[in-house]
């Protein structure tokens, strides 16, 4: 299914580059910086329902949409505010870029694009080459750019190349790179086959104190419970994280020694 | 029989000596005139005594580059070790040129080079983060295809040990995914557990009357 719509993409790509017309969402997703994003169908935003809302967020919301679709307006433009429209498509292009990415044909269209590790990989070693995942902090527009996640030390990174620091993450949204992990198991599989690994930083072969101040303080950001103890640990964290109340209990031996 | 005794002081050469040394029975005689030629060759082109001899063949002076690249990089691995290697990297460091912690809440935290492993030919040169104290590989291809023997495994610890002062407060903040705005339940189990042992080691170095605070290199923020 993935990989006909990217070659459908592609012949559509090869033939266009004779015309000189070019459809504006695909003139705009073969831009240079622009390549996490896949192109909306048309029907998709076609649909009124899928763009509930927007029009309160998108100025010249109207004109935008006839700009995206690539629909001749039966009305003048003036020319100063072409930029603004311009800047206004691509904003509401965004926003229907993170709902459209959360349907199946979405979904799948990042699955061509996640195969072909167009986000990169993590760059922790013990990730081990981890595809990621795009992901935004906020779904609101204008706070944050866009932010990669990888699913298997479960964190977010900034994207290797600048030339994605000018995307908004609400262009991929808070829940599309969890949903889409749920949606493939094999990146689960993926996951589980990567050692479960923490670095230790070591001086001529030796551990660090913990009390030292350059000693090991993060551990606990990568740690996986490594014995029944810890695992029984973490049965306990189910619902909540578990009161110190052990740490009463060696005050008082110790108070007792 | 003096000159026969091994370890005596009366040995005429160096090599005869070490060789005469008792366990030292694997090793062979080598000419003189190859660590000569070989070493001091090499040490003259890196300190620019001398240059590559033009007249020799290009595939020869292309081994004596190689080779003079080898041994300056593993001089390179003991040098950030001295006190004069480490002022130097401290000013690498405060300049970034090691790039940056790719991570997020690591607030572009610069990076140290480290190496997996002392022994060189075994794994490439790796990033360490001193706030979230993980590794990472080089963003660009030409720097991870560097040796991390070159490094060392002991110079990010040396290096902090030095200039404890540079060692960042690290940042709390953790990615807690979430999906249509609720809490993926595995994961946040996991978080939960972590975040219960970060609590436990707080509590740990509290005890202890260690100043985790805010303003502390290796405290917490």
């Amino acid at each position: 299914m993935t990989t006909n719509r990217i070659v459908e993409s592609d012949q559509m790509s090869q033939e266009s580059g004779s015309d000189e017309e070019q459809p504006w969402i695909q003139e705009y997703c073969m831009m240079f910086g622009h390549e996490y994003f896949v192109e909306v169908s048309n029907e998709f935003i076609e649909d009124d329902f899928n763009l509930t809302g927007l029009s309160s967020i998108v100025p010249f919301y109207r004109e935008a949409l006839d700009m995206i679709l690539d629909y001749q307006p039966d009305y003048q433009i003036k020319s100063e505010s072409l930029p603004i429209i311009h800047h206004s498509a691509e904003l509401l292009y965004g926003l229907i870029h993170a709902r459209y990415i959360l349907t199946k044909p979405g979904l799948q269209a990042m699955a061509g694009k996640y195969e072909k590790a167009v986000f990169g990989t993590c760059l922790r070693v013990h990730c081990e080459g981890m595809y990621l995942l795009p992901i935004g902090r906020y779904d609101q527009v204008g706070i944050e750019t866009v932010r990669l996640y990888c699913p298997s030390c479960n964190d977010i990174y900034l994207p290797s190349s600048s030339k994605y620091l000018h995307i908004d993450g609400a262009f991929f949204g808070t829940s599309f790179a969890i949903l889409f992990v749920n949606m493939f198991n094999e990146i689960q599989r993926r996951v589980n086959l990567i050692p479960k690994q923490i670095f230790d930083l070591k001086l001529f072969g030796f551990k660090i104190n913990k009390i030292a101040p350059s000693g090991p303080r993060m551990k606990w950001l990568r740690q996986y419970p490594t014995n029944s103890a810890e695992e029984e640990e973490l049965q306990r964290c189910k619902f909540e994280i578990p009161t110190l109340e052990t740490e009463s209990e060696t005050d008082v031996k110790m108070g007792s020694d | 029989m003096d000159k026969d005794d091994s370890g005596s002081d009366y040995t005429e050469y160096w090599i005869d000596w070490f060789l005469g040394m008792k366990g030292n029975e694997y090793f062979c005689d080598i000419d003189p005139e190859y660590i000569r030629d070989r070493l001091t060759t090499l040490i003259d082109i890196i300190t620019d005594v001398s240059v590559i001899d033009d007249s020799l063949p290009e595939k020869k002076r292309r081994e004596i580059e190689d080779d003079c690249k080898f041994l300056y990089s593993l001089i390179h691995s003991r040098y950030i070790l001295t006190i004069k290697g480490l002022s130097q990297m401290y000013e690498k460091y405060t300049d970034s040129d090691f790039g940056y912690c790719p991570r997020e809440f690591c607030r572009l935290q610069p990076l140290l080079p480290v190496g997996l492993s002392d022994i060189p030919n075994l794994s490439t040169v790796k990033l360490y983060c001193p706030n979230c104290e993980d590794i990472y590989n080089p963003k660009s291809v030409r720097h991870s295809r560097l040796d991390g023997a070159f490094f060392g495994t002991s110079f990010p610890a040396m290096f902090f040990q030095t200039y404890p002062e540079l060692i960042p407060t690290h940042s709390l903040n953790i990615y807690t995914p979430k999906m249509f705005g609720f809490h993926v339940h595995q994961s946040a189990q996991l978080t939960r557990w972590r975040l219960f042992q970060r609590e436990k080691q707080m509590k740990e170095l509290e005890s202890q009357d260690i100043d985790i605070g805010t303003s502390t290199p290796g405290g917490y923020k």
